[in-house]
């Protein structure tokens, strides 16, 4: 190893095979409470439609069961490792009592069609979580069926459409600025929207003389992420609101950097239509490996009567319940209710912080963004030099130069027990490496941060070769994704199936 | 911090934010709360909930027994607290764990590969159908009256704004699917023609048979399954194009309706039509084994407006309990389990048919079953609550048709003293109801 890494070092990481690999006749981790009611004739009940075999499915015990799994977790980097500067991706710590309390018997084991009468605790949740949020984001009303950001984005341009639709035109298309997230422009073609690309001007921002020159009765929408994916705040928001209301359009705010902005300014206030929140990034319910998450959707009081149904009330003998009769609708986004558990989660999160921790959260988290600018500037090119809120946006412009780019640099800091910043995006940044420390990390962890991008910084001038190679510590060298796309092996085959 | 950046207070961080748009008021939210206190008002409302009641509701959520297994290694941080394994080299745990996912989901549908996850079994069913659009370059997509209620909720959202019409197919006597109609119904612009089984009412379908139908036309037929268990014991979907699954029966808690656990599954032929992520097996620079993230190219982070799907976040791990409750059971068991859940509907059926009438028992069923009563079934309902039974879902908002109908679900935690409770209660209401109408009957002569 060329430099010092202070965070990471070697450690024995156990070999571990396919479940597959290690199954065989007999072996069991299941037993089953004798049959209290009389057996039955599965053939005669089912006939031809009896299954007789479940093929290559495992046969293990319970104690190779769970070395299997912890082995593989070993193999993951986690929060709970360290920071994961994951831009746009807000991974903060992940509170226990979170989970501690969705599990709670009651609220863990309550059905989605128990009679109303036996589940005013869940709608009381569903209730106080919707309340808050729609202080925390300033707008009127909020649906929380959507199961994570993409589909939140679904449903809130659904609500534009049946807007429009309402006024007896549901307009063409969507404008959307090119350094959004990949899941507006494909949102916007769900619903059935063209999409027009919308370019940013030499701060970052949204070019509003651009957006004036392109906004007319055609759009139906612009669809703007702030904080930006440059994590700068669109400072004339309030312009470019005005221009979408002007010709009748509406401003989609898509939420995923609302830990930039909580407890200090609220969407509502300037000038949003309808957004969506991510409660798996603001709101600390855990990534999970990519899931589950939730997407609750805040709007405007224009667009209530088309929220997806059932939304919750408060009935005249003052219970909960769900109203479905929504003639204006735009229907249900997904079975039940959403991801209540992870309603929970959120809800004992803002419960833990208040309104005071919630703002000093937001400050933490962009001050620690601030502070790693400050640390890196100077090794690293800053393409845009407007003031970071929550994230900083560098690229590998210096380091390119010695053939080395944002990727090579993301597999170099996995030896520093690091894991990678975003790599390669926004889009409008060439070689962009986008980093996002929240508000959990402590200084300590912040300047081991700043050390080890420093120091391959200067690995790259003194070795290039090295850092291309990397990564060197990790249980397996960089990946053939090429061979893995071009010829797909997506499951396990018995041998002698060939 | 603050001099190291060269600011002098934390606000001037937040000049960026026009001034007449920063909040100069604390928010209108509860005060800060001691984890003491989190815990005890959560409880609070678990016990405004439905605590040890005894519930016959399946319908799309099923009540399985959840091995303690699930949760001990779920919680593990490695898991718990990771992103989508998009750095495969520090994720190979949840890139190994997906593939395995993929494999056992493959194996117990039938099909040739799976996904890692969708949001759950109604929008997977939505994303089926448009995946089968594209792949046939029709528009029209016909769809099975007994797919649960939601899911045609659902696809309906979806469908509206793809320009995608939909036929809806009735039942018969048996439950099942009126292939004759549906027959009429698939023409040369039909895309799908879109299933469940075991249906709504629990009815298992007969898949050969509407796949043939499907076919002759190029449709393509899509299943969807809501409960996952009966795959221990009826035989997989293996002549459908997608099978569209929710997997929540696979150690996933009931959880008031979420998260679940979607899934996709189809042929080889179809992958690269496929919404959601894939892991795929692949090797290093030293040809060690190792999984990616793969075939990247129909999804939003790269096509954008062109992508298969608008998907990004789904619901990794949800799916690994599932993953782990799969690996629990495994070959032998699950058939063990799904033949629990067999006999114990057999039972509830047949003891509650003594009493009352049970719908669809010209087709065999899984581990639900439709009866009607003489008096309306929210007021029996009402009346078993007291005795801390839920009762089964009542149809006749869903199916005016089934009149005093409920559908009634068993699994292997339906205990024989709980069926016998509510079909005795049930047995008094009906009792009640015939005594009601001679008394009537008398008065009236």
């Amino acid at each position: 190893m060329k430099h010092m890494t202070r965070k990471a070092t070697r450690h024995v990481s156990q070999n571990e095979g396919l479940i597959f690999e290690k199954s065989s006749p007999g072996k069991a981790a299941w037993k089953l409470p004798p049959l209290d009611v009389p057996e039955v004739d599965t053939a005669k009940m089912l006939g031809k439609q009896e299954r007789k075999d479940l093929g290559s499915m495992p046969e293990v015990s319970e104690i190779e069961i769970i070395r299997h799994f912890t082995r593989l977790s070993t193999w993951n980097y986690a929060i709970d490792l360290g920071m994961y500067p994951l831009g746009s991706c807000t991974m903060k710590y992940n509170p226990r009592v979170n989970e501690f309390v969705s599990r709670i018997e009651g609220l863990a084991n309550g059905h989605p069609y128990q009679p109303e009468k036996i589940s005013q605790g869940a709608l009381r949740i569903l209730k106080t979580l919707s309340d808050c949020l729609v202080e925390i984001t300033g707008m009127d009303a909020i649906t929380l069926q959507p199961a994570a950001g993409a589909q939140g984005e679904l449903t809130g341009l659904l609500m534009v459409r049946a807007y429009h639709q309402s006024k007896g035109n549901p307009r063409k298309k969507v404008l959307i600025p090119d350094s959004a997230h990949g899941t507006n422009p494909a949102t916007a073609a769900t619903v059935g929207y063209g999409v027009e690309n919308l370019k940013s001007n030499d701060r970052g921002m949204v070019d509003v003389a651009a957006l004036a020159a392109q906004m007319n009765e055609d759009v139906a929408a612009l669809m703007v992420t702030n904080p930006n994916t440059l994590g700068v705040f669109e400072q004339e928001i309030h312009k470019i609101a005005g221009l979408m209301h002007a010709k009748g359009g509406l401003l989609y705010m898509d939420g995923a950097n609302m830990n930039a902005l909580v407890g200090k300014t609220r969407p509502g206030d300037f000038g949003v239509d309808v957004m969506h929140l991510n409660l798996h990034k603001t709101f600390s319910t855990p990534h999970g490996g990519g899931g589950p998450g939730s997407g609750p959707v805040a709007i405007k009081k224009i667009l209530e009567p088309f929220l997806p149904k059932p939304v919750v009330i408060t009935k005249p003998d003052g219970t909960l319940g769900f109203e479905y009769n929504r003639p204006q609708s735009i229907g249900r986004v997904r079975a039940f209710y959403g991801n209540f558990g992870m309603f929970i989660r959120a809800l004992a999160y803002i419960f833990a912080n208040g309104p005071d921790g919630l703002r000093q959260t937001t400050e933490d988290a962009v001050l620690n963004a601030n502070y790693i600018r400050k640390g890196l500037e100077g090794a690293y090119d800053l393409p845009y030099s407007t003031p970071s809120m929550h994230e900083v946006v560098f690229s590998d412009k210096v380091q390119s130069k010695k053939g080395v780019r944002t990727m090579d640099l993301a597999k170099r800091l996995i030896d520093y027990g690091f894991h990678p910043y975003t790599t390669a995006f926004p889009l409008i940044v060439s070689g962009a490496m986008m980093i996002e420390p929240t508000e959990s990390e402590p200084l300590e962890e912040l300047d081991l941060f700043i050390e080890a991008m420093k120091s391959i910084a200067e690995e790259v001038e003194e070795d290039p070769q090295f850092v291309l190679d990397a990564p060197h510590n990790a249980r397996i060298s960089r990946l053939d994704e090429t061979a893995a796309a071009r010829k797909p092996v997506l499951r396990w085959k018995p041998e002698s199936a060939g | 911090m603050l001099k190291a950046i060269g600011v002098r207070t934390v606000d001037d961080l937040f000049s960026p934010i026009p001034a007449e748009f920063r909040l100069s008021r604390d928010l209108a939210i509860p005060r800060e709360m001691a984890e003491s206190e989190i815990v005890d008002w959560f409880k609070q409302r678990a016990q405004e909930n439905a605590e040890g009641y005894a519930c016959f509701l399946g319908a799309g959520a099923y009540a399985h027994y959840r091995p303690v297994v699930i949760d001990a290694l779920v919680q593990r941080g490695e898991f718990l607290t990771s992103y989508t394994p998009y750095q495969a080299e520090f994720a190979q745990g949840t890139l190994q764990a997906i593939f395995e996912f993929q494999t056992m989901v493959s194996e117990l549908t039938g099909m040739d590969l799976a996904n890692a996850s969708m949001y759950d079994g109604s929008t997977g069913a939505a994303e089926a159908v448009m995946m089968a659009v594209r792949i046939t370059g029709r528009q029209g997509a016909v769809v099975a009256r007994t797919l649960h209620p939601e899911y045609r909720e659902v696809i309906g959202t979806y469908a509206t704004h793809q320009g995608i019409p939909l036929t809806t197919i009735a039942y018969t006597e048996s439950g099942r699917i009126d292939r004759k109609a549906l027959e009429a119904a698939v023409g040369d612009d039909t895309a799908c023609v879109l299933i469940q089984s075991p249906n709504f009412f629990g009815t298992v379908e007969d898949v050969e048979a509407i796949a043939e139908i499907a076919h002759k036309r190029g449709t393509l037929l899509i299943v969807s399954i809501a409960e996952a268990v009966s795959l221990g014991i009826i035989e997989p979907p293996r002549d459908a194009d997608i099978v569209s699954m929710e997997a929540q029966s696979f150690g996933v808690p009931v959880g008031f309706g979420g998260p679940y656990c979607g899934v996709l599954a189809t042929k080889d032929k179809f992958v690269r039509q496929m919404p959601g992520r894939l892991a795929g097996q692949t090797v290093d620079k030293n040809g060690k084994r190792g999984f990616v993230l793969t075939l990247a190219t129909r999804e939003q982070h790269i096509r954008r407006e062109k992508a298969t799907s608008n998907i990004c976040t789904n619901q990794a791990l949800v799916a690994l309990m599932v993953n782990i409750f799969m690996t629990i059971y495994g070959k032998v068991g699950l058939r063990e389990l799904a033949r629990q859940n067999l006999a114990k509907a057999a039972y509830g059926a047949a003891q509650f048919g003594k009493h009352a009438k049970v719908h669809f028992t010209g087709a065999p069923r899984f581990n639900e079953f439709v009866v009607e009563t003489t008096e309306d079934p929210y007021a029996i309902n009402s009346r078993l609550l007291g005795h801390k039974i839920v009762g089964g879902l009542p149809l006749k908002k869903l199916y005016p048709e089934l009149g005093n109908a409920a559908l009634w679900c068993c699994t292997e935690l339906t205990t024989r003293s709980m069926i016998d409770t509510a079909v005795g209660l049930v047995a008094d209401s009906e009792r009640g109801m015939r005594s009601m109408k001679e008394v009537e009957e008398e008065v009236a002569r």
